[in-house]
């Protein structure tokens, strides 16, 4: 055999087996959407959000409760993981990108990206729940809380480090002092990234079980008062989908889709957002 | 009369010394331009005057540079107002993602100037002085980064303006732009000079020749030569000058 056409052989099988790859991958991928939709469709309707659980055993009931937990849960925890994470970002990039610490802390939030979110609830559950003699919501937006500062800070980060310094010159070359600087020109040259990174920060949140399992647990009951056990998404999918009862199945697969779809529109609308941000 | 006067400037980056013992005049209402090779200093040089360096760790300087009779190189100065007094242009465009408007109002804004209407006659009168004002007038409210980069020069430009500085430091102003670009900016130093002082680096002799008043050239750190431009550029003293003017080095 010639050469090249051994070149191309050795071509046509690398990318056969990443074309297979890639196949496999998102084969499953749809397979489980697939799955989600096919299942959630048939308790997906009004009274999925308008209603409340039903008791084990009666058909019907919704799952209004855990929406508006997830959602209090979500918020409470950008509420304390935004304002935070973007602040100690803007730290990194600005008034502290020369220190060492600076790159430390760095290093130290993209390890913090992957610790298991299990961990994360022990170590809540240890602090925030064990101390107060039970499941509340405040220690589940903690935890959340928790999974979504590193991610921010670390996206914050890149995108202010992204503006150009000479951007930062010209404002100070306005006589602007530095905080000025950083949030009439840096922040606003960034924020679309910075958007970007807490709307995925948000869906990542907004997937996670674990550490909820050790936190804010799960009620049926419509509640909003945070000191008390907080429903929510994805643990009650975890708790339905594994009990005996019909209607509790079925309602953990519209749970599932109502989840596996906000998840999917904030991860889609941030990436799309991306997009748009690299065209321009 | 000058508006600044420096005495044996020494500037260090680090333990690197960038300027050696350079002193000349920067006088009022005329256009100084700074030439000379890459590296030679004078963007070094033009950055001491307001003070930019202050911004970057390991820097030193050594000797004054006399603004109405204070060293402006001293710690004690307040880089806030001398940064207002001398205002800078940079090589490449530096419009903030923001309205043509807010860009020109950012710095009045700084100034805590709340009236909308003294605003609104400050962007419009910064505007016509730095030309732009026919071509945006409509567009006030668009962003400053759909402007072309001859456009976003001279809203920077404008934007310096309205914060009536002493003085307008240009760094290499006109190298990213077009020949016509290029022209309206040069013809807008010669306009300005009336209202302001003018300092340019330059990397383009012709530029000198056509725009300043006087020129000072600098090589590896030190001035060479200073005098009015017309000086420099037909009978210099220095035999590097003669050279480097003639395009023989640089």
């Amino acid at each position: 055999m010639s050469g090249i056409a051994k070149r191309k052989l050795s071509n046509s099988v690398a990318m056969g087996i990443s074309v297979l790859c890639a196949a496999i991958g998102l084969g499953l991928l749809f397979l489980i959407l697939y799955d989600v939709v096919r299942h959630g469709l048939s308790s997906f309707g009004w009274t999925l959000f308008a209603k409340d659980p039903a008791p084990p055993g009666m058909a019907g009931g919704g799952l209004r409760s855990a929406i508006l937990g997830q959602i209090l849960l979500t918020a409470a925890a950008l509420l304390a993981g935004v304002p935070t994470g973007v602040l100690a970002g803007t730290f990194l990039s600005e008034y502290g990108r020369s220190l060492k610490l600076s790159k430390i802390i760095s290093a130290v939030s993209d390890m913090a990206v992957s610790i298991p979110s299990i961990v994360t609830g022990a170590f809540v559950y240890a602090i925030l729940v064990k101390p107060f003699g039970g499941f509340n919501g405040w220690a589940g937006a903690a935890a959340l809380a928790i999974i979504v500062l590193p991610v921010i800070v670390r996206t914050t980060e890149s995108m202010t480090s992204m503006v150009p310094w000479s951007l930062r010159e010209a404002a100070f070359a306005l006589g602007a002092p530095y905080h000025r600087v950083i949030v009439g020109v840096v922040w606003r040259a960034a924020a679309g990234g910075i958007f970007t990174g807490v709307l995925l920060a948000a869906a990542r949140a907004a997937g996670e079980t674990a550490p909820l399992l050790f936190t804010s647990f799960n009620s049926g009951h419509f509640s909003l008062n945070m000191s008390r056990p907080v429903p929510s998404l994805t643990v009650t999918i975890y708790q339905y989908a594994a009990s005996p009862y019909e209607s509790w199945v079925a309602l953990a697969w519209g749970a599932a889709l109502a989840v596996t779809a906000a998840v999917l529109l904030l991860n889609v609308t941030g990436r799309v957002m991306i997009g748009l941000k690299q065209r321009r | 009369m000058d508006l600044l006067t420096v005495n044996n400037l020494n500037f260090y980056y680090g333990s690197n010394k960038s300027l050696d013992d350079v002193s000349l005049p920067i006088r009022r209402n005329s256009v100084t331009a700074l030439i000379g090779p890459s590296g030679c200093g004078k963007t070094t040089l033009l950055r001491c005057f307001n003070r930019m360096h202050d911004l970057y760790p390991g820097n030193r300087y050594e000797g004054e540079i006399l603004m109405d009779g204070r060293n402006i190189l001293d710690r004690s100065e307040d880089l806030i107002s001398l940064r207002s007094s001398l205002g800078m242009v940079f090589q490449k465009p530096t419009p903030f993602p923001m309205s043509v408007f807010d860009n020109i109002a950012y710095g009045l804004r700084l100034r805590r100037i709340r009236n909308s209407a003294l605003i609104r006659d400050k962007v419009e009168k910064s505007l016509r002085q730095a030309a732009l004002w026919e071509e945006v007038k409509d567009r006030l409210k668009e962003s400053a980064l759909g402007l072309s980069g001859g456009q976003q020069q001279r809203l920077v430009i404008a934007r310096t303006l309205a914060v009536d500085p002493e003085a307008v430091l240009f760094d290499e102003s006109t190298s990213a732009l077009d020949p016509v670009s290029t022209q309206k900016i040069e013809d807008l130093m010669i306009e300005l000079k009336k209202a302001v002082t003018i300092v340019a680096v330059t990397h383009n002799m012709q530029q000198a020749a056509r725009v300043s008043d006087y020129t000072a050239l600098m090589y590896i750190g030190k001035l060479v030569e200073y005098d009015r431009t017309e000086v420099i550029f037909t009978k210099p003293k220095h035999k590097m000058t003669e050279e480097y003017v003639l395009g023989k080095f640089g």
